[in-house]
Formats: C-alpha cells, sequence, structure tokens
C-alpha cells in the first residue's frame, strides 16, 4: 500500500502537534569552516505521540531539540533555511521570559547526565518544590504534597528520605528518575528525553522507560525520545526518524521501517547487530566512517559507504518520497528491496 | 582429552575498607566480590554480566592485581600469581593484558601512537627504539591500523581507532589473556562490528582467550563461548553463553533477560523488572543474596546458596570438565536446581 508522505506525517490525534520542525538547516560557524549541523530536517511530533530519533553519535539529534527548545549557545550558530513551530509558536521569535515559560511549562527536557540538571548543593525535596512553585500558584505544602505524590509515581519507595537528600547521596538510576519525576511534574505537553537511559544499566533503564511510557500514556504527554541504540527505540516509540550526517533518511511507524527498512543505511544499522547472526560469525560492519561535517560529499551523504549508489546519486541529495508505508530520502528506493533479515530480526 | 585451564580463580574475594571509626580505622567494608571461582581455558571466551555495581570490574582487577585482593588464589599457567615474586611476578603479569571501556582516557595523550602500542615492551626492557617501531608497525598493521598512524596523537582519532590503538597495545606482550572491560560500550554499533570482528580475528590467528564484562547480552551470546552471572560479588549462574542466555534457570538471570533491550521483545511490566534498590553489599544477606528481590522466594531461601551443577543437586561444579560438550551449567538456587521455576 503506497500512502502519500504527507498522510503519514499528519499527527495522530484532533490536537495540535506539539513540535513541528520544517526543512531546518543550521550550522555552527568556525574558525576552520561551517559545521553543517543539519541539512533540510523535517520533523513533527504530534499530540500524546511517542516519536524515536535514531542514528550514530554526531548525526544531529541532540542539535534538533535543542534549536527547538532555543538551548543551542547563543550566538555560535546559524540558522540557514526552515522554520519551527513548538506549539504553534515560533521559539526563535520568543524572548527570555516566554522561552522560560514555555521550557518550563510546556516542554521539559531530560539528559543524559541527571547529576548536571540537579543542583549538588540543594536538597532533592527543595529543588522540587522549586521546580512546581514555578509554574503554579500553590502553598509550600502543597508543593511538597505533590512532590511526594509524583516521587512515588516514579516508584521511589521513601519519598521522604529522597526528598531530604542532596544529589550525590543517589544512585545514578535514583537521580534519574527524580529528574523525570520533575519533567513531569509541571503536565508539560512535550518531552524531550534526550539518551535518557544510556548511562544506566538494563534494568534500571527497564524501569525508566516503563514509567516514561507508561505516564506519557496517561496523561497524553507527546515524547521524543533520542536514542543511539534501536532496539530501545523500538521498545518505546509509535513512530521513528532515522537521521544520518544532519538529514533525515527514513521514517515512519516503528513497526513499518524496521521490518521493512529501505534506506540501505537504515538497513546496515540493523545488520550489524549481534543478536542478528550465527556466535562467531563476522558482524557486517559499515565500511568507511561518517562524512565531515565541515565538507561533507556531494549528492547523497550515504554515498560514499553506500553499496547501492550510482551516478545519480553523486548529482543531487535524495529528498524524503513514500515507500511502502513509510517514507525514505534514497534515489534507488524503487529498485531497493526492503532488508529481509532485517525483517526476522523484529519477529 | 583435558585442557589444562589457562587461568583458575578460587574462592576470590575483595572487600573495600570504608574508613570512618576513631583514627581512621575501618568499622565496615564493601563486599565488591564474594568467593569467586573461574575457570577460562586457552583459547576460550568467558563472559561476565550482571547490573552495574555487582563487582565485575573489581573482580577482574583482582585478577591482574590492580585492585588487592581480600582472600583466594589467582592461578595462571599453573603459577600462583600473588605467592610469585619480581620478576616471575612480572612475567606472569604480562600474560594478561585489559582494555577498557573508554579509550580515550586509557592512553597517554602526550604519546604519538608507536610509544603507546609498545609501551608494555618498553616496559620490560631489552628492545632497541627500532625494533620497538617495527614491532609497533606489526601490531597496527594487525589491528588494522595505517603506518601513517604510528606518528599521530590519540586524540586525532575516533573512539573505535582508539579502541583499535587500546587492543594492539595489549596483545604487544603476546599474552595469552586478554580480559575485556566493555570494550565497545562507549561506541557506536557498526564501530562496535568492527572492533568485535577484530577481537575474533585475532582470537582465531593468535589464540588469546578472553575474559568480557559486557552488558549487552546478545554481544556476549555472540563473542563468548561461556557466560557467567554476577549478583551481588558472586557468581549465580554460569555455563555455554548459548544455553544461559536462551533459557537461564535462576530467577536474577531471568530478571536481568527480561530487561534486555530487543527487537524482538516488547518492553516489560513494571512487574518483571523487580524494581528496588541494589542490596546493600557492607552488610552482606544471609541465605540466599537475591532473596529480597526474588518473586521466587520460598522455604529453604534462606540458607546460603552454593553455586551447584545444574540438574545434579547433590554434586559439586567440576571446574575442569573434559571437553567442550561437557561443560558444565551450574545455578545457585535450590529452586532452579529442583525445577520448580
Ligand atoms: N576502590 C573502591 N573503594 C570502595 N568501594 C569500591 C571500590 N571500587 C569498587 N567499589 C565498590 O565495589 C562494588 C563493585 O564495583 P564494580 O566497579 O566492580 O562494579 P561493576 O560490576 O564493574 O559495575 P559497572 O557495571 O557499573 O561497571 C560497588 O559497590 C562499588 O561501589
Ligand atoms: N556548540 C557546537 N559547536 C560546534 N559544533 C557543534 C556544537 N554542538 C553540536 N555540534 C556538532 O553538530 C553535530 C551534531 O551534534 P549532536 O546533535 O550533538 O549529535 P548527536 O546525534 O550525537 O546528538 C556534530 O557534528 C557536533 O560536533
Ligand atoms: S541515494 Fe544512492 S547513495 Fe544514497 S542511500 Fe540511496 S542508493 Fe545509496
Ligand atoms: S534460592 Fe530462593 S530466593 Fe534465591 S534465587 Fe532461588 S528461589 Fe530466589
Ligand atoms: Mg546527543
Ligand atoms: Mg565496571
Amino acid at each position: 500500500m503506497m500512502v502519500a508522505a504527507s498522510e503519514i506525517l499528519k499527527p495522530t490525534g484532533q490536537k495540535p502537534a506539539a513540535l513541528t520542525i520544517d526543512g531546518l538547516s543550521l550550522e555552527f560557524p568556525t574558525y576552520a569552516g561551517a559545521i553543517k549541523a543539519l541539512d533540510d530536517v523535517t520533523i513533527e511530533i504530534g499530540a500524546s505521540e511517542i516519536v524515536g530519533l535514531v542514528g550514530e553519535s554526531g548525526c544531529g539529534k541532540s542539535v534538533t531539540t535543542m534549536a527547538a527548545t532555543r538551548l543551542l549557545p547563543e550566538g555560535r550558530y546559524r540558522v540557514t533555511a526552515g522554520s519551527i513551530r513548538l506549539f504553534g509558536r515560533d521559539p526563535f521569535a520568543m524572548d527570555e521570559t516566554e522561552l522560560q515559560d514555555v521550557r518550563g511549562k510546556l516542554v521539559s527536557t531530560i539528559f543524559q547526565e541527571p547529576m548536571s540538571a540537579l543542583n549538588p548543593t540543594i536538597r532533592i525535596g527543595r529543588q522540587l518544590v522549586g521546580v512546581i512553585q514555578r509554574h503554579e500558584a500553590v502553598s509550600e505544602a502543597e508543593a511538597e504534597r505533590t512532590a511526594r505524590g509524583i516521587l512515588k509515581d516514579m516508584l521511589i519507595a521513601e519519598p521522604e528520605r529522597i526528598m531530604r537528600a542532596y544529589p550525590f547521596e543517589l544512585s545514578g538510576g535514583m537521580r534519574q528518575r527524580v529528574l523525570i519525576a520533575m519533567a513531569f511534574s509541571c503536565n508539560p505537553g512535550l518531552i524531550i528525553a534526550d539518551e535518557p537511559t544510556t548511562a544506566l544499566d538494563v534494568t534500571v533503564q527497564a524501569v525508566i522507560l516503563r514509567l516514561i511510557l507508561d505516564r506519557a500514556k496517561r496523561t497524553g504527554t507527546s515524547v521524543v525520545f533520542i536514542s543511539h541504540n534501536i532496539a530501545v527505540v523500538s521498545q518505546l516509540c509509535d513512530r521513528l526518524y532515522v537521521m544520518y550526517a544532519g538529514r533525515i533518511v527514513e521514517s515512519g511507524p516503528t513497526r513499518a521501517v524496521l521490518e521493512a527498512p529501505q534506506h540501505p543505511y537504515t538497513q546496515a544499522l540493523l545488520r550489524c547487530l549481534p543478536e542478528r547472526v550465527e556466535p562467531k560469525a563476522e558482524l557486517e560492519a559499515i565500511p568507511g566512517t561518517v562524512p565531515n561535517l565541515l565538507d561533507p560529499p556531494p549528492g547523497c551523504f550515504y554515498r560514499p559507504r553506500c553499496p547501492e549508489a550510482n551516478d545519480q546519486c553523486f548529482a543531487k541529495p535524495p529528498s524524503m518520497a513514500p515507500a511502502p508505508d513509510h517514507i525514505v530520502a534514497c534515489w534507488r528506493r524503487e529498485t531497493i528491496q526492503p532488508s529481509i533479515k532485517a525483517s526476522e530480526a523484529t519477529q | 582429552m583435558t585442557t589444562a585451564p589457562l587461568l583458575n580463580v578460587e574462592d576470590l574475594t575483595v572487600n573495600f575498607p570504608i574508613p570512618g571509626g576513631w583514627f581512621g580505622r575501618a568499622t565496615s567494608h564493601v563486599h565488591a566480590v564474594n568467593k569467586v571461582d573461574l575457570t577460562i581455558r586457552p583459547g576460550e571466551s568467558l563472559g561476565i554480566v550482571g547490573e552495574s555495581g555487582c563487582g565485575k570490574s573489581t573482580l577482574v582487577q583482582a585478577i591482574i592485581g590492580l585492585v588487592e585482593r581480600s582472600s583466594g588464589k589467582v592461578v595462571i599457567d599453573g603459577q600462583d600469581f600473588h605467592e610469585a615474586r619480581g620478576r616471575r611476578k612480572r612475567e606472569i603479569r604480562q600474560q594478561m593484558q585489559i582494555v577498557f571501556q573508554d579509550p580515550q582516557s586509557s592512553l597517554d595523550p602526550r604519546l604519538p601512537v608507536w610509544r603507546l602500542i609498545t609501551e608494555p615492551l618498553h616496559v620490560r626492557g631489552g628492545m632497541s627504539k627500532a625494533a620497538l617501531r617495527a614491532r609497533a608497525a606489526e601490531l597496527a598493521a594487525s589491528v588494522g591500523l595505517r603506518p601513517e598512524h604510528l606518528d599521530r596523537r590519540p586524540y586525532e582519532f575516533s573512539g573505535g581507532q582508539r579502541q583499535r590503538i587500546a587492543v594492539a597495545r595489549a596483545i604487544s606482550t603476546d599474552p595469552d589473556l586478554l580480559i575485556l572491560d566493555e570494550p565497545t560500550s562507549a561506541l557506536d554499533v557498526s564501530v562496535q562490528a568492527q572492533i568485535i570482528n577484530l577481537l575474533l580475528k585475532l582470537q582465531r590467528e593468535l589464540g588469546l582467550a578472553y575474559l568480557m564484562i559486557s552488558h549487552d547480552v546478545s554481544l556476549v551470546r555472540h563473542f563468548c563461548d561461556r557466560v557467567a552471572v554476577m549478583y551481588l560479588g558472586q557468581i549465580v549462574e554460569a555455563g555455554p553463553a548459548v544455553q544461559v542466555l536462551d533459557s537461564p534457570a535462576h530467577p536474577y538471570t531471568r530478571t536481568l533477560l527480561a530487561t534486555v533491550p530487543s527487537l524482538k521483545h516488547p518492553l516489560p511490566e513494571l512487574a518483571a523488572t523487580r524494581v528496588g534498590e541494589l542490596p546493600n553489599n557492607r552488610i552482606l544477606p544471609t541465605g540466599c543474596y537475591y532473596r529480597d528481590r526474588c518473586s521466587f522466594a520460598a522455604a529453604g531461601c534462606d540458607r546460603l546458596q552454593p553455586l551447584v551443577e545444574f540438574g545434579d543437586r547433590a554434586g559439586t561444579v567440576s571446574m575442569s570438565p573434559p571437553d567442550k560438550a561437557a561443560w558444565p551449567r551450574s545455578v545457585r538456587c535450590h529452586r532452579a536446581q529442583a525445577g520448580d521455576i
């Protein structure tokens, strides 16, 4: 079944999209030239949707969402094309007060390293109460009650003890749960989770993913989940975008993309996973390395590593176009078979 | 035919004193590794899995003497590592090398690649500068680095290339055993694939044995012949990697495997993740260490559980079985042994 790109990209609910990024190109000027971090990135996060952003380190996942919340260092980057709408508003047109308002009330970001997001000298309880009171006009006692409640929601057994603790007294997994509690505390419409479990071990990771998923589904919060781990994204996200060297190369419903990946890069990414081959057999590594973003190759950025490349791939970058059930940016999408082996992986 | 073990670890225990009493005297201890037995034969790979803080890194560091053991024995090629002295001890030590997770911090940023690679040889002494350089070129080639890389500094390399440098350095003394502490967890999957292929190639060519710590269960299943699952400083289950990881017997191994992210199964429900803080390793639990978190806990679990050959309730584990086919599977849980789980 062929579906038009615009159909697939449409948000699922009636409510307007939480985040739309349309054709965003962004660069960081440096003494050596401009690092072209994003090139023509188009993303839409519908209301109540959980969407994954996957790709190898340096492909632009964090820059994409930090641009949307204006968390990139001011004056150090340039938007060269495109636009962003966060709950219908343009973050680049906002002043500092508006931004603070949006970041606290509408959007919360959870980062990989929970320690850096907490103030090391203030007890957990005070920090939570502070966040709650910044967004709601409630009494101290009421804010404390809310704080205890959300800590309990995060399956923290002794909320009283945790509220009295300083950040360094908690394990990494506990700190991350506190931050997730904080992120949900002001009922945001959108949560951006940037590799929130990468530093944690698998048991704690599973708990945290569950807490994010259950809480988001219950409150109808949209989530952008950034990860380099395809397996994690496959367990959590309704839809996903695969990024390569600052461009989106494939996107669609998680199952459709992972069962029948059509971009040679997505296929290669799935093929190098050890869970898909016989023990000790050679893994299919991707030849070569990611392009230098100071001087990316002409045409398709994946071309120097792509086994399918032909002359057309040199001439012009491919744009997103429909493939069965999802969309792909590849000149040869009509001739490339969706990887059969990859579909075995999801069975 | 019996293959003599390359490494035999018996009853290895590591406690870290926690200063706090009067005059800074230790009042309590962190029980990081508790009576671990393990064997590795030449050319074999043993994987170690278990949650963060369970003692994996401490165990391997105690094996190569980077951390002081409290009791127990480490025997390499029939020689007791801790009993040996002086030159003999250094020789034994050079049969084992370690590669860490973070190639960034384990390589001296001031040294060119050829010096980094041959540092262990330089320390051993007896080689001219020219001979060291020639050996560096050979080693670099065997890990897929190019000759022009030899004079560059580590910061000029990507994470994957730095890990190649670390591997070249580790094999420079021609060791029998390479210890790999999460060697690819800081790398992207496509780079991980390259490093894993390299390690498997070196194993085929040099007959290396590996002791690998990893959080990635599918990687351990792919890379290792056998696996040991650790919980609170103990091995709770061990055996052929495919068997243990495809049909785990110990309740902890089951929980661990249920929470591993996979394309093949959905996110587990909270109930299956057995939430709970890691048990305190300052005061060891009585009875089965896993009892507080175990959903199968029942009568008899308050007794200390021995690691017993699976399916054989009476016997204890034979540490040097005759051949691969006879590798024992062992479990530290009386209910798993009885087939109640
Ligand atoms: N030098 C030390 N002094 C005191 N305690 C220590 C020391 N090194 C490790 N520990 C403790 O010993 C236990 C085991 O730590 P270890 O680093 O071996 O865990 P691990 O299994 O390697 O964990 P990870 O998966 O996070 O690397 C932990 O409780 C840790 O806090
Ligand atoms: N402040 C900055 N200055 C210069 N380059 C940057 C900056 N932030 C990010 N970049 C570059 O932008 C690219 C994308 O980075 P990022 O979005 O952080 O990747 P990831 O996908 O790993 O999150 C990388 O090449 C990175 O080096
Ligand atoms: S456009 Fe060409 S080079 Fe790019 S992924 Fe498709 S076939 Fe490969
Ligand atoms: S001995 Fe008892 S408590 Fe321990 S793992 Fe087995 S069933 Fe669980
Ligand atoms: Mg990032
Ligand atoms: Mg460790």
